[in-house]
């Protein structure tokens, strides 16, 4: 069989039959009928399998026909009127079906027993030594490699004053301490700048927790009396979880999201 | 000193029953008549004498009485059983007008009316009690027939859901809201709409409020409130546009036009603006709840709903009120000043942060009082015609009852089996109903504060509740397409 381009070649060389386009065209309107003898005379599984899918095409070239209609005429908009009519009280609220309720609760009580609690960010990478406490070297040969230093933003409580420096094992530099961060009320959909009051857990390590290393999916804990939310007993609440959710190392600032 | 009271002869014989000196006061603290000697058995009925006799009125009144904040029901004496008591010194006895009328409990469902093919979203009776309009979800808006109870019109021309209603104060127009953003008018005589469709929100309406009759008794202007965040007045009678008031940022769930001139509007982005009705301009902003505010009322909410109409002089054909407009002015200005008394108008404000707020926005930025208790959000609050108790609907399952001039709580109500949805009171404040997500609607008595009684029949949620400003019937609708009387 001819593997190379050698027709092009000659059509490009000597140019086409002089009844080539007409014989071509008459062979193309025979096409049709050709077909249709073909799949007449044709039996047995060959024929089966030809059906089947000549069957398919057909399906598809009415479908294409009918859209092709479809775009030609202007249709007016079929106007009904959703289902589900709620007051107006009720229209911003998603409603819970009964059933939902029940199996939520269920749910509930399943995961208080388990220990297990809904957060936003539920899953991290967990971040090793290496990457998050730098080796300092010491010394005066620089041999000694008994000191760290913390690489990721750290929370400081008020009245924390540093170890006598020949002392302190963990370094936390003071442009990596921070005291605010950007909190999101979930529902609201509104942004606080709020003061932290602590770190509550850090997911990598209970290390990080007690150094108060913030990264992503750490839980820390925020003074949200600015907002003015009440308990039911009429006490203000100061203090609520939030999780971070950016990595402050590397924007400069804490994002976090209230957990309601 | 004042006139000699006509005192029984059984209260003077007995010596060694204590007696002690008591002062008449009202409400608002001004004493009346002189301090006089009564022994500590009198009972409340004696009281009321003395007290009518004081005031010199032409029939006699029926009258509560108060002492420090405790209502005497059977005696002074077992009253004061458990304070203190100085005989020395003058005891204050805080006397509060009934209603003349009485409302009965509603006791039964008297027919149940279908016609609308979705649920029905909002209930509304006329101010004079003599229409009742009902909105709903297939877009229609119905109007009933209460002396036979069927159906006499159905307005058609929404679009959309129909999610509030509101009646004119004069109950000559009623206007409608839907979920496209539309306003349609409609004439309750013929079922039929007046003027052109008011068009202008882009989202959908939250509210409608028409403006008091003793302002301007022709009922000419209409704001609305919607989810875009603006408040637009209309001018019914030109069919276009007033005022445009724009400055929340969030949807405005409520917009109530107050009696002073001021238009107070709360909206999801936490805030509660007042606005001067007369040129639009932002006066003050309350800030305090720490979520959306979902409901607002006013103290003389139900004297601005009924105007001209004295819920006294219901006859049992509700009639029209009749009258040429500068009457109607003179009658609703009257009814209004004397709701209203010395003090300026006060607002309470319900939110989804489970607490409501009471203001007076007529004169400070800060509220006056915090009400914490509810468990779940707020969502409708009402004062009682009387202006004396606020009532609180949560999705708690419970109603909350609050002293309407200090907020302090009073009462809990519940019964109910799952989130109450709308409360309406009665003409004379002593009988509260509530409709709720269970399908029950029940009857509080806010004397007693505790259930009267239970009127299920609803299939499904109840989605509105209206008591008619006469106090002849309550009307309810919801999920289930049927208005039951």
């Amino acid at each position: 069989q001819p593997q190379n381009e050698h027709i092009e070649l000659h059509r490009k060389r000597y140019g086409y039959r002089l009844d080539h386009h007409e014989r071509r065209r008459k062979k193309e309107g025979r096409e049709a009928h050709e077909r249709s003898r073909k799949a007449k005379k044709m039996i047995g599984l060959k024929a089966k399998l030809y059906h089947k899918q000549r069957h398919a095409e057909k399906i598809q070239m009415k479908k294409t026909i009918k859209m092709h209609e479809k775009r030609n005429t202007k249709q007016k908009s079929d106007e009904k009127t959703p289902k589900g009519a709620v007051p107006a009280y009720l229209l911003d609220r998603e409603g819970q079906s009964r059933a939902k309720v029940l199996s939520n609760m269920i749910k509930q009580k399943r995961k208080e027993k388990a220990g297990k609690w809904e957060v936003p960010v539920p899953k991290v990478r967990a971040q090793g030594e290496t990457e998050v406490l730098k080796v300092i070297r010491t010394g005066k040969r620089k041999k000694k490699a008994w000191k760290r230093m913390v690489t990721k933003v750290c929370f400081v409580g008020d009245g924390f004053t540093r170890k006598p420096p020949k002392y302190e094992r963990f370094i936390r530099p003071m442009g990596l301490r921070f005291k605010k961060a950007h909190v999101t009320h979930p529902e609201l959909k509104a942004t606080f700048c709020l003061p932290i009051l602590g770190v509550k857990k850090n997911p990598s390590s209970p290390l990080y927790t007690t150094l108060g290393v913030i990264t992503k999916g750490t839980v820390i804990e925020v003074n949200v009396s600015e907002l003015g939310l009440v308990t039911q007993g009429g006490k203000v609440i100061w203090g609520k979880y939030a999780q971070v959710t950016n990595n402050p190392e590397n924007d400069g600032c804490i994002n976090a999201v209230l957990l309601v | 000193p004042g006139p000699e009271p006509a005192v029984p002869q059984s209260m003077s014989p007995d010596e060694d029953v204590q007696r002690l000196l008591i002062q008449f006061r009202d409400e608002a603290g001004e004493s009346l008549g002189s301090p006089f000697d009564v022994p500590v058995t009198i009972t409340p009925d004696k009281l009321q004498l003395v007290c009518n006799a004081l005031l010199q009125k032409d029939e006699p009144v029926p009258l509560a009485f108060f002492v420090h904040d405790a209502e005497i029901v059977a005696s002074l004496e077992k009253t004061l059983a458990g304070q203190s008591v100085e005989t020395e010194k003058v005891l204050d006895i805080i006397y509060q007008p009934q209603a003349v009328f009485r409302v009965r409990a509603v006791t039964r469902c008297t027919s149940s009316l279908e016609g609308h093919s979705e649920a029905v979203i909002s209930v509304a009776f006329s101010p004079t009690g003599k229409y009742l309009a009902s909105g709903s979800g297939d877009t229609t808006v119905r109007f009933w027939d209460l002396s036979t109870e069927t159906p006499q019109f159905t307005a058609k021309g929404h679009r959309h859901w129909v999610l509030s209603i509101a009646w004119s104060p004069d109950g000559k127009k009623l206007a409608s809201g839907c979920k496209n953003g539309q306003i349609f008018l409609w004439d309750p005589a013929t079922g039929s709409q007046i003027g052109r469709v008011l068009s202008g929100h882009s989202k959908w309406i939250t509210c409608l409020c028409w403006e008091p009759l003793h302002i301007n008794p022709e009922c000419r202007y209409l704001a609305s409130a919607s989810k875009d965040g603006s408040i637009r007045i209309w001018d019914t009678l030109v069919g276009r546009c007033d005022k445009i008031l724009t400055s929340h940022t969030q949807s405005v769930t409520c917009v109530k036009w107050g009696g002073d001139g001021l238009l107070y509007s709360s909206s999801q982005d936490r805030t509660i603006k007042v606005w001067r009705s007369q040129d639009g301009v932002l006066c003050r902003t309350l800030q305090g709840h720490a979520h959306w505010v979902n409901t607002m009322a006013l103290s003389t909410d139900y004297v601005l709903r009924t105007g001209a109409f004295e819920p006294a002089e219901a006859t049992i054909n509700p009639q029209d009120v009749s009258g040429s407009l500068a009457e109607l002015k003179d009658k609703a200005q009257q009814r209004y000043n004397q709701v209203r008394g010395q003090e300026p108008e006060r607002l309470v404000s319900g939110s989804d942060d489970f607490t409501l707020f009471l203001w007076r926005p007529a004169e400070d930025k800060k509220p006056l009082e915090r009400m914490t208790g509810h468990q779940a959000l707020i969502n409708q609050v009402l004062f009682s015609p009387d202006t004396r108790i606020i009532a609180s609907a949560s999705f708690d399952k419970s109603i909350k009852l609050w002293d309407g001039r200090t907020g302090k709580y009073l009462m809990s109500l519940r019964g109910h089996v799952s989130a109450v949805y709308q409360i309406s009171w009665s003409a004379d404040s002593r009988l509260l109903v509530s409709g709720s997500s269970d399908s029950t609607l029940k009857v509080w008595d806010a004397k007693t504060k505790k259930l009267a009684i239970d009127l299920p029949g609803h299939a499904d949620e109840v989605y509105a509740t209206d008591w008619s400003p006469d106090g002849q019937r309550v009307a309810s609708g919801g999920k289930d397409k049927c208005l039951r009387m």
